[in-house]
């Protein structure tokens, strides 16, 4: 019991004393950074956040990553479905290969993608816009959303759609009025590791814009004059703020949600 | 149950094959074009066969040498990482507190890690181990150890290791516990009427249970460390010298930073390929033990 006590303090303690010290740093100059160094700021200063929320550069990227996370979880949500529903409730020809292909995709380097996504979305003329990221993005939560929902699917007994079907629904009809509602719990596990996964990214969402992504403003703080550190630290507090949030919302779900329907 | 055959569900997979296909394939045939050519600049692209792949396999060339190398660093990063997440991962989850409370703040401090953009987990941990400015850096260097990850070898390994448990190890944890969650008490009951010890509960009863869970852990955890890139490259650039220039650190050099591009396609087309032979073998260990549960 204490051994048990001990780990989770210990190991809680060490995930937060990193994310402590950005935000201390965070209301402190980059003087003060430099010269001293104390647990807490000495003299609190506000500075960095002012200059953020002054910058209108900078509320345009949090709102254009917000644009592409949500466009390409929407996207990958709505492709996914029914190849889901096909995976999980028919067999046909090459859908063994056809699903490993898919999940290979989920575990390929971005770095790989970088050059051709560059020469492929300028050549659509998509380059610079949410468009662009929300469907690069595609390549590895589409496979990621197949795969969890096709699991939540797989739980839903088959006798379900055989009554729907002698009771004369059509399998559209069907699909929206009475299975998705049944695996709502699986889209949202979906949604939430597919809206993980893209805010995090920042190889492609770099390459495919113009400096327009929220991580690619940050490294404004990088100047010829040298880092701004507080300036830094500040930007890494807000930019944290829209998964912390995402968290506290399905904070009850959490334990479900990581079981992937699989468990 | 059998599933029925039944042709006409390609039409339900078509849009995400489209969708998919576009994003990869398109993508990939552009890499085959780049890496069996050479170009003097000008768009002018001329034939070179297997020139690049014989330079980039050959170990004594230099360019062989350098993807060795950074392969080797790869492949090294990885075991560390699974070596130290999924123990630590899996302590976690059996120590979780039962309820209330502080299993929700446990869970939400687990979990906020993972949805930090990949940057940012950079910039918290040059923040945090850098030696003037950093707690981490500074305490170890006050206690009277030299420790500057910006120009020895170790330091940066320490670092990137280290950022990599605090990002991921929550995701190792988190899944074993949802995995946990869902054993029946009446286990746990029949092996306490039995009078059975604690290693062996989890012998014969928790670690079974887990064995889905973990492998897609392992799996997942193996995938994205292997091609790991933003956060090593904000942390450490690469260096010192190449001491953690990484696979995907080393190919992105030489496609975006060198515009090197038939060299960059072969890189990648083998990179490629070394990542689609792992995942096979993953997929399968996992595809032939749930055929067996069926089967049994």
């Amino acid at each position: 019991m204490i051994l048990r006590r001990f780990t989770i303090l210990f190991y809680l303690a060490f995930l937060i004393l990193p994310l402590y010290w950005l935000l201390n740093l965070s209301f402190k100059t980059t003087f003060e950074i430099t010269t001293t160094m104390t647990l807490f700021p000495v003299a609190p200063t506000l500075r960095n956040y002012v200059y953020i929320f002054t910058n209108p550069q900078w509320f345009g990227g949090l709102l254009f990553s917000i644009g592409y996370v949500v466009l390409n979880t929407i996207i990958s949500i709505t492709v996914a479905l029914p190849a889901a529903y096909a995976f999980s409730r028919y067999r046909f020809l090459g859908d063994k290969h056809l699903f490993f292909w898919l999940l290979s995709n989920r575990m390929a380097p971005a770095a790989i993608f970088a050059l051709p996504y560059f020469n492929l979305y300028s050549a659509v003329g998509l380059f610079d816009s949410i468009w662009a990221v929300a469907l690069a993005h595609c390549i590895f939560n589409v496979p990621l959303a197949v795969w969890i929902l096709e699991g939540f699917m797989s739980g839903v007994p088959r006798e379900i759609d055989e009554t729907a079907f002698l009771d004369g629904y059509s399998l559209p009809s069907f699909f929206v009025r009475v299975y998705v509602p049944l695996i709502a719990s699986g889209i949202g596990v979906a949604a939430f590791f597919c809206f993980m996964f893209s805010w995090v990214e920042l190889l492609l969402a770099r390459t495919l814009t113009n400096n327009r992504a929220i991580p690619a403003i940050m490294t404004q703080a990088i100047s010829a004059t040298g880092i701004d550190w507080g300036l830094l630290a500040a930007a890494g507090v807000l930019t944290s703020i829209p998964g912390a949030l995402v968290i506290w919302f399905v904070r009850n779900h959490i334990a479900r949600g990581f079981a992937l329907g699989r468990v | 149950m059998q599933k029925p055959v039944d042709n006409r569900a390609w039409f339900l997979v078509a849009p995400v094959f489209l969708l998919v296909a576009f994003n990869a394939l398109l993508p990939l045939m552009t890499v085959v074009n780049y890496s069996v050519q050479d170009t003097f600049g000008n768009n002018q692209f001329f034939w070179n066969g297997v020139q690049w792949y014989a330079e980039l396999l050959n170990p004594d060339s230099e360019f062989g040498g350098r993807f060795y190398a950074a392969l080797g660093r790869s492949f090294a990063y990885s075991g560390v990482i699974l070596a130290l997440e999924v123990p630590i991962g899996l302590m976690v989850a059996l120590s979780m507190p039962k309820r209330g409370a502080k299993l929700a703040a446990c869970l939400v401090l687990m979990a906020l890690p993972l949805l930090l953009p990949w940057n940012v987990v950079g910039i918290i941990w040059q923040l945090y181990a850098r030696d003037n400015i950093g707690l981490f850096g500074w305490t170890v260097n006050a206690i009277g150890i030299p420790f500057n990850y910006t120009n020895n070898a170790v330091a940066s390994w320490i670092v990137v290791v280290l950022m990599d448990v605090w990002h991921w190890t929550s995701l190792i944890a988190l899944l074993c516990y949802a995995g946990l969650k869902s054993i029946p008490d009446a286990y746990y009951q029949a092996a306490r009427i039995d009078g059975a010890s604690r290693w062996l509960v989890f012998r014969r009863i928790e670690l079974p249970k887990l064995q889905r869970v973990l492998t897609i852990g392992i799996l997942l955890r193996f995938m994205d460390s292997f091609m790991i890139y933003t956060e090593p490259f904000v942390v450490t650039g690469g260096g010192p010298g190449n001491y953690t220039t990484f696979l995907s650190i080393d190919l992105v050099k030489i496609a975006l930073g060198q515009f090197d591009l038939g060299k960059a396609g072969a890189m990648s087309i083998v990179y490629t390929l070394i990542t689609l032979s792992l995942c096979w073998l993953f997929y399968t260990a996992i595809t032939t033990r749930d055929s067996r549960e069926i089967a049994g």
